[in-house]
């Protein structure tokens, strides 16, 4: 842990914890909406203990709070969350060595601390702002759902203070530097096209998968340093 | 609605399998020797995941269009990254402008 002090300097260490303070906002009414719609007071933190993925806990709640299956909601739940494996795939390195480090830097993976570990160029850096993310989230996302839970529906609507518009603001402030790139930036933008086409049809997390044909686009451009030895990854 | 052991045993069967991706890519990372190319694609495909993901947050509630309120926040934090404000003013903005446009009733 004292690596990650000495790496981490006091921008990104105050940019991760501002994500964090908002995520504990949105825990919160996470927490405040399980229970209010009727479910038992543990489900909602049990859930962000074990799956510790936000998206998926919304949508696994709201299916089981308006009376559906809760296998469908495991389904749709898995669905959405299957992005973590290409995510795994890309910054796998991260997690670093030991059986304890590769269990509990897995089970941090998430949206933010991916997106704050590929905005690092060096890989030291990369390291240190994945664990900070990962853990202060973990901390933060699960005692904001303890209280909301118990403070029931007092913070239960974030929209008021725009929380709903921080989580895709953070993501796209720390992919921009990569959209520099120009292979990446078309890749993005044939991907996003893809999800939101495909949205209003398929159900939530395939459109995302789906996106993953932007790659191609960025495999057939021009490649200075080409190795072309293997082919492109089916993701 | 849904017994407590059914409750149960959907979270911890949700929960494992999601472990079950997080840990599949760095596994399989490890068993295949992949080129600098290669290498550089999974970084773009991590880009594409997470702009799909802004992309659709942004835009969309559950498939249908959020209104105008939360797009134009993300719009206004998209320009002051790009114009490489620091990180929280973007956060902050974000926030802010969607807040305020919902306290002007625009939704």
């Amino acid at each position: 842990m004292r690596s990650i002090r000495r790496t981490l300097d006091r921008s990104l260490a105050r940019d991760i914890a501002l994500v964090c303070v908002a995520d504990a906002f949105v825990g919160a009414s996470f927490g405040a909406i399980a229970v209010s719609a009727g479910l038992p007071l543990w489900l909602p933190m049990l859930l962000s203990v074990v799956v510790f993925a936000g998206a998926a806990q919304f949508m696994f709640v709201g299916i089981v709070a308006s009376g559906g299956n809760p296998v469908a909601a495991v389904v749709a739940g898995l669905l959405l969350n299957a992005r973590h494996l290409p995510f795994g795939f890309t910054i796998g390195d991260v997690l670093g060595r030991g059986w304890l480090r590769r269990i509990v830097g897995t089970h941090l993976m998430i949206d933010e601390s991916v997106a704050f570990a590929l905005a690092q160029r060096e890989g030291e850096r990369r390291r240190a702002a994945y664990w900070a993310c990962g853990i202060g989230l973990f901390i933060c996302w699960n005692l904001g759902v303890a209280v909301g839970a118990f403070a029931g529906t007092a913070i239960s609507d974030t929209d008021a203070l725009g929380l709903d518009a921080a989580f895709p603001a953070v993501l796209l402030a720390l992919i921009l530097p990569s959209l520099r790139d120009p292979a990446a930036r078309r890749a993005a933008l044939l991907g996003v096209a893809v999800a939101l086409v495909t949205a209003p049809f398929l159900p939530a997390g395939l459109p995302l998968l789906l996106a993953l044909v932007g790659v191609l686009v960025a495999g057939l451009g021009r490649d200075d340093q080409a190795t072309r030895r293997e082919p492109e990854p089916a993701s | 609605m849904s017994t407590t052991m059914g409750l149960v045993l959907a979270t911890i069967v949700l929960g494992a399998g999601t472990f079950a991706f997080r840990l599949a890519g760095p596994l399989l990372r490890e068993r295949v020797e992949l080129s600098p190319r290669v290498e550089k694609l999974l970084g773009v495909a991590a880009v594409v995941l997470l702009a799909a993901l802004v992309g659709t947050t942004a835009l969309l509630d559950e498939q249908e269009f959020v209104g105008f309120a939360r797009p134009a926040g993300v719009a206004v934090g998209g320009i002051l990254a790009w114009k490489k404000a620091p990180f929280f003013v973007v956060v902050l903005a974000a926030a802010g402008t969607a807040a305020g446009l919902r306290v002007l009733g625009v939704n």
